[in-house]
């Protein structure tokens, strides 16, 4: 077990090398450099700024001296708002982001594995059918477009939410909802599928063959062995909510990392672009790590013993 | 009980031969998928709505005497009319012919990106696949780590630096997109492999590649076709997040994913803006989806009965 | 001999793309009380849909019990609502599978899927259950139960796994037992154990079996009586020495000649039955077997042949036993080891064609 997650923190280390690496010499080869804006700054100011930011220095050392600053979980500053750094951004723009995804997760889970197992315990009734009509929909439907119908309709016409900003409760079920909906639609396939080919299994008719109801055998066979597949889609999930937060904290006008983040590319401020993409690659490959392990403690199959298991 | 003739007693004539016939008519594999496909009512929905609206992508632009790209400061955001079939936008031009040019763009992007990932996909798993051991340790080691990469956040990242384009938006969903089909075309050549029809072939002096592309490549067909198949919306999908993220095909190219986020700004004012690409959007997804999803129930062998 | 279970011409079919699967065609059999009864036959001639169908297993649809009735302690468990038939699955009459690797939950620990029959059926509480069940690994003949009691199933290899599938389908003392092929999946020296152990668990507790297999082999120390069936029908049935030393139907003959022996000590080829069985979804007129075999006769093409009864217990479908058919000579296998059995009729005699 030990070696199992020492193993796989030590590919998750190589990953994020990888990431950090190829992010610092994207933003290098970035066009132009950080300081090339619309109005050209006078050579004085720009070698100043340059001489402040350390960009005079050749790019090895600049280099090493981005990993230990990313090692002492220094993300750098912002090249457009003078004073303030990613920290800065992180610190006040993630707990709120943090937030909108566990409410989000807890949705998109419950209500997907709900439909999921009603649709697979009535297959090819009318209850699978409509479950899975509402998940297609759901994963046919874009978050951005998704979120601003909610808003329109929920919010503006019918005024049954707050259509923005981030004040009470009552102001996060509309984004939660809407961030929720595509991961949600994509839970209750998922759990259909698996719990479908569960239950084709010999131990479900043997369970059968042991005068076990069929509540008994839904409940103590059949959905525990359902929801594996699903624990290990929860990596995924947290990408597709951290991805999603982005267009749905815009929307909504929530002040989270993510609406930073947008506005960051929109302004192009590289050193915030690198610095919370190396910040959410970093909470992505632990959320993964993490569902890993949770899976080869829930699923007595899996030795952690140091072997790869297969996909 | 009737009384039955004695010459019914005779030995018949029995050509035990005979006996080792099939008495059903075997259904070719794909004779019989295409039979489970067919029966699918969800997947020929979808499969016709693709049809129509590839049809519409080709020749859409050129049932309207309005061209996508221009303006017309006259008549800015108006509603759907016998002249406008679709509206227009802020700049005045014509929404019908932007949402079939759009489609090109888009259903574009979903293609190459599912032909690229297919291409470097089906060559990467295959190597790996069938030379095993440390090649294959080695190969698909880099492709776990390019994997771990969160893949929107690469995107967006290339996306800022190399500059908004159609070319970029491909070459950036690309990148890691591969791996997926690497995976699964791998898993299936580690499978098919083994069994002997392949080293029949191989007992038989047939070359490697000839073995890859004869006797593997086609086996490993059905998983192949419906990741490709699901490939597509994902890149649609993609497509539309980075538009509305400001980082789309550049005005002023038309593509479905930039005109629903225009059209998001313009909700409260102008719906029908926001409706004709969120549609087109949708229902793309949706028809590749169920083709997908029937591709697939329609090529598992436990359902064959 | 009192009847624990009479089945009476039941007839079963599946709705499929290709039509409907007459899986089983009229099958009719009893089962005495302690007896072991094995059904033979080769895969798809219904033996397995036959015994899922007693316990009322088979899916519903696709599939459906078209006619007939199982009478089981003298109630009809065709009748009975998938409720009460919860209260007789497991507790009345129990169930192994033919792939242990499969049969039992992988992610439940193996004490807990005994405990499930216990506590469902003996109502008994969580620490009496689990007394049981370790006493019942210990019945099974698996070493340190108490420590096997609390590990999974991926911890047993595969003869162990058939060993807890006996004690999960044993552990409410269940009248009947229906094995179906439980030893195929298993090394042939692991097949033996796990026989010897139902013989042993048989003669402890008294439970009638139903065996169901391919391999005459396996039947021969396992049966009291025997059933051979053939594309979803019985075509012969009787005691096993009725069955081994005086069979009557050629695709016994069939079965019998393929089946190695020790003690042939000449060199000849095992004699396969040529052919596959017949597609039922359109189930051929006359014998179904007609196309295979070697001793056909023009009747055999025309019409189903009707139930003779040469003994008391034996039983056989075949034209060959009309008084009008001529004599025709066994193969050299079978014939080898035929015997004048004194229990036999002086003429086969009719049954009504439908008993």
């Amino acid at each position: 077990m030990l070696k199992y997650v020492g193993r796989r923190l030590l590919s998750m280390l190589l990953s994020l090398f990888l990431i950090i690496t190829a992010t610092f010499f994207l933003m290098r080869a970035a066009p132009g450099g950080p300081f090339s804006g619309e109005k050209k700054l006078p050579p004085e100011i720009e070698k100043n700024l340059n001489e402040y930011y350390g960009l005079d220095r050749p790019w090895y050392n600049q280099y090493f001296d981005y990993l230990v600053s990313i090692a002492k979980w220094d993300f750098g500053p912002s090249f457009k708002y003078k004073g303030q750094t990613v920290n800065d951004l992180i610190n006040e723009g993630f707990p709120v982001s943090f937030f909108l995804g566990m409410e989000s997760l807890l949705l998109a889970v419950s209500i997907g594995i709900l439909l999921g197992v009603i649709a697979a315990l009535n297959h090819n009734k009318w209850q699978d059918y409509g479950a899975m009509i509402f998940a297609v929909l759901g994963i046919s439907v874009p978050s951005f477009i998704m979120a601003s119908l909610l808003q329109y309709v929920l919010a503006i016409k019918l005024g049954w939410f707050p259509v923005a900003r981030w004040e009470s409760l009552q102001h996060t079920v509309l984004p939660a909802l809407a961030l929720a909906a595509t991961p949600m639609a994509f839970i209750a396939r998922l759990t259909r599928s698996s719990m479908l080919e569960v239950l084709s299994n010999d131990y479900i008719r043997t369970a059968k063959a042991k005068g076990l109801s069929r509540g008994q055998i839904t409940v103590k066979h059949a959905i525990r062995n359902a929801l594996l597949p699903v624990v290990t889609y929860l990596g995924p999930l947290s990408a597709a909510i951290l991805t999603g937060s982005f267009v749905i904290e815009k929307i909504f006008g929530i002040p989270g990392l993510g609406s930073h983040f947008v506005l960051s590319i929109s302004n192009r401020d590289y050193t915030v672009i690198m610095g919370v993409t190396v910040f959410y690659s970093i909470i992505l490959l632990s959320a993964v790590l993490l569902v890993d392990i949770v899976y080869g403690l829930i699923d007595p199959r899996i030795k952690l013993a140091g072997g790869k298991k297969g996909e | 009980m009737q009384q039955i003739p004695k010459e019914m007693f005779q030995p018949a004539s029995v050509d035990l031969s005979e006996a080792e016939k099939i008495s059903k008519p075997s259904l070719s594999y794909w004779k019989d998928v295409s039979i489970r496909f067919r029966k699918n009512k969800l997947a020929m929905f979808g499969l016709v709505l693709l049809v129509i609206l590839v049809f519409m992508a080709i020749f859409g632009p050129y049932m309207t005497k309005y061209d996508y790209a221009t303006n017309d400061l006259m008549s800015t955001n108006q509603p759907p009319s016998a002249k406008h079939w679709f509206g227009t936008d802020e700049l005045g031009r014509d929404v019908f012919a932007r949402t079939w040019y759009g489609a090109r763009i888009s259903l574009f992007i979903g293609l190459a990106a599912a032909l690229i990932d297919l291409f470097i996909g089906v060559l990467w798993g295959g190597i790996a696949g069938f030379r095993g051991g440390k090649t294959d340790e080695v190969m698909m080691r880099i492709a776990d780590i390019l994997w771990a990469v969160p893949y929107l956040l690469l995107v967006i990242l290339l996306m800022v630096i190399l500059g908004q384009g159609l070319g970029t938006m491909i070459l950036a969903m690309t990148i890691t997109g591969w791996i997926n089909m690497a995976r699964i075309v791998r898993g299936q050549v580690l499978q098919l492999k083994n069994q002997e029809y392949v080293l029949a072939a191989q007992t038989l002096g047939a070359s490697t590649s000839r073995i890859m592309f004869k006797h593997l490549i086609p086996n490993a067909m059905g998983p192949i076709l419906v990741t490709l198949t699901l490939t597509i919306p994902s890149a649609i999908f993609t497509e539309a997040f980075l538009s509305y993220l400001g980082l789309g095909v550049p005005q002023p190219l038309a593509s479905w994913g930039t005109m629903a986020s225009e059209g998001v700004q313009a909700l409260q004012y102008y719906p029908w803006r926001l409706f004709f690409p969120a549609t087109f959007i949708c229902l793309t997804i949706f028809a590749f989806n169920v083709v997908g999803d029937g591709l697939r129930d329609a090529l598992d062998p436990r359902l064959r009965k | 001999m009192e009847k624990l279970l009479e089945v009476k011409n039941l007839e079963v079919s599946f709705q499929t793309y290709g039509g409907e699967v007459q899986a089983v065609r009229g099958v009719s059999f009893h089962v005495n009380k302690g007896e072991t009864l094995a059904i033979v036959g080769e895969s798809g001639s219904g033996k397995s849909v036959t015994s899922q169908t007693i316990m009322r297993l088979i899916p519903t649809p696709p599939g459906k019990i078209k006619n007939g009735q199982i009478i089981f302690d003298g109630e009809d468990l065709v009748k009975k609502t998938d409720k009460e038939m919860e209260q007789i699955r497991g507790k009345d009459i129990g169930m192994i599978f033919q792939d242990p690797m499969t049969s039992l939950n992988p992610t439940m620990k193996v004490g807990k899927q005994i405990m499930e029959v216990l506590t469902k059926h003996q109502k008994m509480d969580k620490s009496a259950a689990k007394e049981r069940a370790i006493e019942l690994l210990r019945l099974v003949g698996i070493p340190m139960p108490e420590k096997r009691v609390n590990q999974y199933p991926h911890e047993f290899s595969g003869g162990m796994r058939q060993r807890a599938m006996i004690a999960v389908a044993l552990a409410s003392n269940p009248k009947l037992l229906i094995a179906d092929e439980p030893t195929t999946a298993l090394d042939v020296t692991i097949q033996a154990q796990i026989l010897e152990l139902m013989k042993d668990l048989q003669k402890k507790m008294g439970t009638s079996i139903i065996f169901i297999t391919h391999d005459l082999g396996v039947v021969a120390n396992m049966a009291d009586r025997v059933a051979v069936m053939y594309a979803g029908k019985i075509v012969e049935m009787g005691t096993v020495d009725e069955i081994f030393y005086d069979p009557r139907h050629p695709y016994t003959w069939g079965l019998l000649a393929s089946m190695p022996s020790l003690d042939s000590d000449d060199k000849k080829e095992l004699a396969a039955i040529p052919g596959s069985p017949p597609d039922l979804t359109n189930p051929p007129k006359g014998d179904a077997f007609a196309p295979r075999n070697p001793y056909a006769m023009k009747i055999d093409f025309e019409l189903e042949p009707p139930m003779f009864k040469i003994s008391d217990t034996h039983y056989a479908a075949t034209w060959l036993l009309h008084p009008d058919a001529p004599k025709v000579e066994p193969p050299e296998a079978v014939k080898k080891r035929l015997r004048k059995l004194s229990s036999n009729y002086p003429q086969p005699i009719i049954v009504k064609e439908s008993e």
